[in-house]
C-alpha cells in the first residue's frame, strides 16, 4: 500500500465510534519488546540494526492483522511524511528522528502500527475511538502473541520484558487515554485534577506526550509504572480513575451552564466568530479555539451532524497535514497560517450558528455505559 | 549473623536508621563498618548503603569496572543514556539497576504475562526435575527397572523440549 492512500483516509479512531467518545477522545495500548541476542536499538551498530528490521519487519509484515497494510523504511520517507503520522500518533516524535535501520508498519484502518528500532526492538500500538482500553489491550496483546511464534522476545521470570529503559521493563506496557476536558479548564479545575492523578502514579501530558503542551484542552492519561502489576491491574487502575475525570469534566460542564451561562455562551459565539472569520491562524490558537466547538456540539448547540468534520480539522489543521496536499515544498509559518484560516473557514461555513437555546448537559458517564 | 557488606565475616555491628518513616537495617562486622565509615555519623547515610551496598559511590569512583561481556556496555554508558545496552545488561548490572526499578516501579517483580515459549520450557523444566529426582531414589533403592523407565521418560521430555 502507498503513502498516499494510506493517509488519504482519516484513522479509524477519528472516524469511528466508541464508548464515552464526547470526552475520551482515543484509547491507546503500547507494548515495548526487545529480541533475546541483539543489541538494543541505541546501543547496536548499523548492520545490526538492519538485521533486526529485516527480520523484525517480515515476522510483523507477516501478521493476519497486517494482510492489508502500509510498510517503509524510515529513510524513504520525506520529514513532512514522517511529520504526518507523527501528527496522527502513527509513530513517536523519536521515532520520526530516525533514519536507516528503522521501520514503520501499519494496517489500513491505522488502528495498528509497529515501530521498528525505536529505542526498543519493537514498540507495538493499537489506538481506538473512546474509552476501550479492554479491547484495545486485547487487540495489541494478540499481535504480540502471535510475534512471540517467530521472534524469541528478551524476557526473565524475575523482572518480565527486557527494554532499553529501565522505565519501561517489566509489562513493556504503555496504555493512554487522550481526553478531551473544556469544563475542566475553563472552570480552573484542571491543576487540582492533573495533581491528584499525578499523586496515584499515572501520568498527564500534552497532545504529543511526554514534555509536550496541552493544546486545544487534550490532556493524556497513562500508567506511569510496568513492573509490579499485571497488565489487566494496570488497565482495570487507569480506568478507574479516567470514569471519575469524565464524571468530574461532566459536572464542571453542568456548572458552568447553571452558573456561568453568559461566559459559557460567549467563549462558544466567540470561538464559532473568530473560527469562521480569520484569514491567518496559529496551530495552538485553531486547537484551542476548535476545542469550544467540540464543546458546543456536546452541549447541542450545534448539531450532531458536524461532529466528525469538526474532529477531522483537529488533524487537518496541523502543520504538516496542511502541507501535504499543497504543491509547494517548503511553506513559511505565515503561509501556513493562512492556509489553515481558509480551510476552516470553508468547514465551518457548513455549520450554522450555534443555537444557545438548545443547549443541554450530557448525561452522566454511568448511565451513559449502561 | 553474617555481614551484609562483604558476606564472609560475622557481623558485630547493628545499624538501625528511619529514614522517611521507613526503619532500615544493615548488620556489618569490624572491617567493613570502618571502611563505611560507621564510626563517624555525619558522613554517613545508611540510605546510600542500602541502596545496592554502596554501589552508587562505587560506579563514581570506577565508572567502566563493570562491562557486560555480551554488548560491551560499561556502567558509564548507563550514566551518559539512561539506556541499558542488551538484554543482559539486566543481569550484568543486577546490583546497581535493583535499587533503581525499587524507586521507579509498584513492585521489583514482574507479575503480568509470560511468553507461551517459556512457560513450556518452565514446565519441561520442573518435569525433569521431578524424574530426576525419582530416578535418583530408585537408584539408592537399587529398583533398577524403574530407574531404566524414568531414564527413558526424561530423554522422551528432553526430545520433546528440542522439537
Amino acid at each position: 500500500m502507498k503513502f498516499s492512500r494510506i493517509i488519504a483516509s482519516s484513522g479509524e479512531w477519528l472516524s469511528g465510534d466508541g464508548p464515552n467518545r464526547q470526552i475520551v477522545v482515543s484509547s491507546r495500548v503500547r507494548l515495548a519488546r526487545n529480541l533475546r541476542d541483539q543489541p538494543f536499538p541505541g546501543w547496536a551498530k548499523k548492520s545490526e540494526r538492519l538485521e533486526v528490521m529485516n527480520l523484525v519487519k517480515q515476522a510483523v509484515e507477516h501478521l493476519p492483522e497486517m494482510a492489508e497494510s502500509y510498510s517503509e523504511n524510515l529513510e524513504a520517507l520525506s520529514p513532512l511524511e514522517k511529520q504526518v503520522l507523527v501528527e496522527r500518533h502513527l509513530i513517536s516524535r523519536e521515532h520520526a528522528a530516525k533514519g536507516v535501520g528503522s521501520a514503520v508498519v501499519m494496517n489500513a484502518p491505522q488502528s495498528l502500527s509497529v515501530m521498528i528500532n525505536e529505542e526498543d526492538h519493537l514498540r507495538m500500538q493499537a489506538i481506538r475511538c473512546g474509552l476501550q482500553l479492554d479491547n484495545v489491550f486485547k487487540m495489541i496483546d494478540r499481535v504480540d502473541s502471535e510475534l512471540e511464534e517467530s521472534l524469541e522476545f528478551a524476557y526473565s521470570s524475575e523482572l518480565g520484558y527486557l527494554t532499553a529503559c529501565p522505565s519501561n521493563v517489566g509489562t513493556g506496557m504503555r496504555a493512554s487515554a487522550m481526553l478531551h476536558l473544556p469544563g475542566l479548564v475553563m472552570s480552573d479545575q484542571i491543576n487540582k485534577i492533573i495533581n491528584s492523578v499525578n499523586k496515584i502514579g499515572l501520568a498527564v501530558r500534552g497532545l504529543h506526550g511526554e514534555g509536550t503542551e496541552a493544546m486545544g484542552n487534550l490532556f493524556q492519561v497513562s500508567n506511569q509504572t510496568t513492573l509490579g502489576e499485571a497488565e489487566e491491574e494496570i488497565i482495570g487502575r487507569l480506568n478507574r480513575v479516567i470514569e471519575q475525570v469524565i464524571e468530574h469534566e461532566q459536572n464542571a460542564r453542568a456548572l458552568l451552564a447553571q452558573r456561568k451561562a453568559i461566559t459559557l455562551h460567549d467563549q462558544i459565539g466567540r470561538a464559532y466568530g473568530l473560527l469562521c472569520h480569520s484569514y491567518s491562524i496559529s496551530s495552538k490558537e485553531a486547537l484551542n479555539l476548535l476545542s469550544i466547538i467540540k464543546l458546543g456540539i456536546d452541549l447541542a448547540v450545534f448539531p450532531d451532524a458536524h461532529r466528525f468534520p469538526v474532529d477531522e480539522l483537529f488533524i487537518e489543521t496541523q502543520p504538516a497535514h496542511l502541507q501535504k496536499d499543497a504543491q509547494v515544498v517548503k511553506m513559511s509559518s505565515e503561509e501556513r497560517d493562512a492556509l489553515r484560516a481558509s480551510i476552516i473557514r470553508a468547514k465551518l461555513s457548513q455549520v450554522p450558528q450555534p443555537d444557545i437555546a438548545r443547549l443541554r448537559i450530557a448525561t452522566p458517564a454511568t448511565t451513559e455505559n449502561q | 549473623m553474617q555481614c551484609d557488606v562483604c558476606q564472609t565475616k560475622e557481623a558485630s555491628v547493628f545499624l538501625t536508621q528511619i529514614v522517611d518513616g521507613k526503619m532500615q537495617k544493615v548488620n556489618l562486622c569490624e572491617a567493613c563498618s570502618k571502611e563505611k565509615g560507621v564510626n563517624d555519623p555525619t558522613g554517613f547515610a545508611l540510605a546510600d548503603l542500602l541502596l545496592g551496598l554502596g554501589a552508587s559511590q562505587e560506579i563514581e569512583k570506577s565508572p567502566a569496572a563493570i562491562k557486560c561481556p555480551v554488548c560491551g556496555f560499561t556502567q558509564a554508558d548507563f550514566k551518559k543514556t539512561g539506556r541499558l545496552g542488551c538484554s543482559h545488561c539486566y543481569t550484568v548490572f543486577a546490583d546497581g539497576i535493583s535499587p533503581m526499578l525499587k524507586n521507579m516501579h509498584k513492585g521489583t517483580g514482574h507479575t503480568g504475562k509470560t511468553p507461551a515459549a517459556f512457560l513450556k520450557i518452565r514446565e519441561h523444566d520442573e518435569k525433569i526435575k521431578t524424574l530426576q529426582s525419582n530416578l535418583n531414589k530408585a537408584i539408592e533403592a537399587e529398583e533398577f527397572e524403574l530407574a531404566a523407565s524414568l531414564r527413558d521418560q526424561i530423554r522422551q521430555v528432553e526430545t520433546d523440549l528440542a522439537s
